[in-house]
């Protein structure tokens, strides 16, 4: 139950996108299609997981006994770091298409600061080693389904009558801004 | 507190070391395989990614040509000299392409096609107009001047003239093909550069309804045909120019009497 409610409030409720604001370089940069928003999706979504794992196991059987919690910050990105260029071997090696659909922004994930952020949150929130990985599958899901929604937006939009000036970044940012505001009606939830 | 510096560069480098590792034996297993030359001929070719060579890119256009599978001046945007290039950075021969041209095959601008009495207050778009009305002009199979073929040219080739007809300007267009796709009448057609005996019109009307809706139009009275040897054929009322056959000796162009199928003289840009 606890695990479940983790796992709900990451995705949804304390969505890291839409309520944290972490992340919003791809989620601007990489939501004008549909499927290449989910590819990058899932990709982050791998990323969060693994580097969740790794970083609990680092901080957890490294750093704590050896009172090298100064280190949490360098180490997780070097953690992150190394997890990215795994990723990307990967999707060049499965998938070429994707490879190139996402482009720039695959190594980006490394700057992704929502990844960061999670493995803080792992750390400072002292979460135990099954409960870090469901939080870190929620927030994959969460982002998943903020980038989905966006760019399904964005899909729309193309076919709608903007207003000149506010073409292309301006309506992005407001539409962001608007979904934001309804994902707020999910505070309190939980 | 020099032991904890010390602690420290080690924890770190231990780490960046474990990490290195791991990516270099990931790098080993699975390394893509990536041939040198698809970069190289890559490099060369235009990268507008228009898909004009039938693939999906000029990367995908490249991998195929390094494998074979399609020939260096397969891309009909670059000209002979870059399909010299690559044929020399891979060896092969470099194969002759002609290049290919839109054609209009329609005439019947604002002033030669009758328009309805209803008319037509909607975007200026063809798409918009072939769902609504079919636009302003009575003629169901001639252009409606709304433009999407202009719009869509990705190298500014196309231009709707005072007329309401679309323009080719040939030493913009690089032979895409993308005008073609974008015309819900089908009126484009991508023909060879050389080619210079067209039948200007689609309409299928029957001959009466065909000469009300525009003084240009092929009425489909079969004259062209008759002694074409089966140069030109009649279709749905129209006539039809079978190129393989087809000699214009034989056809006698002002026997036409609306000019629908007529001899435009040839381009004169080089042939690549």
């Amino acid at each position: 139950m606890e695990l479940l409610i983790i796992f709900l409030s990451a995705s949804i409720v304390n969505n890291f996108v839409l309520s944290y604001f972490l992340g919003i370089c791809p989620f601007i940069g990489v939501s004008n299609k549909i499927s290449s928003a989910f590819s990058m999706g899932l990709a982050t979504t791998f990323v969060m997981v693994l580097s969740a794992t790794v970083s609990w196991l680092l901080f957890n059987m490294i750093l704590v006994p050896y009172n090298l919690e100064f280190l949490q910050i360098p180490s997780f990105i070097l953690v992150i770091a190394s997890l990215v260029q795994f990723v990307e071997m990967v999707i060049k090696k499965v998938s070429q298409p994707i490879y190139r659909a996402l482009g720039i922004f695959l190594p980006l994930i490394t700057t992704n600061c929502a990844i960061l952020g999670l493995a803080l949150l792992i750390s400072m929130r002292e979460y135990s080693f099954l409960e870090s990985i469901f939080f870190a599958l929620g927030a994959g899901i969460g982002f998943i389904f903020a980038l989905m929604i966006m760019a399904g937006i964005r899909e729309e939009l193309e076919l709608t009558d903007v207003p000149k000036p506010f073409r292309g970044a301006p309506i992005t940012l407001i539409t962001a801004g608007l979904l934001a505001l309804a994902f707020m009606g999910f505070a309190g939830m939980i | 507190m020099g032991l904890e510096i010390i602690i420290a560069i080690a924890t770190m480098g231990g780490l960046g070391f474990i990490f290195a590792g791991g990516l270099a034996f990931a790098d080993k297993k699975l390394r893509v395989e990536e041939n040198p030359l698809i970069n190289t001929v890559n490099e060369l070719l235009p990268n507008a990614n228009c898909g004009a060579c039938g693939f999906a890119g000029c990367y995908d256009f490249a991998v195929k040509v390094v494998e074979g599978k399609a020939v260096p001046s397969g891309c009909p945007v670059s000209g002979n000299e870059t399909s010299i290039h690559i044929s020399d950075a891979l060896g092969i021969e470099a194969g002759n392409s002609v290049k290919m041209i839109p054609v209009i095959l329609c005439r019947g601008g604002s002033s030669e096609a009758v328009n309805k009495i209803a008319e037509y207050n909607g975007p200026l778009s063809c798409k918009a107009m072939a769902i609504v009305s079919g636009g302003d002009k009575l003629c169901y199979y001639g252009c409606s001047g709304g433009g999407d073929c202009s719009s869509v040219c990705p190298f500014g080739a196309m231009l709707m003239n005072g007329n309401g007809l679309p323009e080719v300007m040939e030493k913009l267009c690089t032979g895409c093909g993308i005008c073609v796709k974008a015309c819900p009448r089908n009126i484009i057609e991508m023909h060879p550069v050389d080619r210079n005996v067209f039948v200007f019109c689609k309409n299928q009307d029957d001959p009466k309804r065909s000469k009300e809706v525009c003084s240009v139009a092929c009425i489909g009275c079969g004259i062209c045909a008759r002694k074409s040897d089966g140069g030109v054929e009649m279709i749905n009322n129209l006539g039809i120019i079978k190129y393989e056959k087809f000699d214009e000796s034989k056809i006698s162009f002002e026997k036409c009497s609306t000019g629908a199928i007529r001899k435009i003289r040839y381009k004169e840009i080089s042939v690549n």
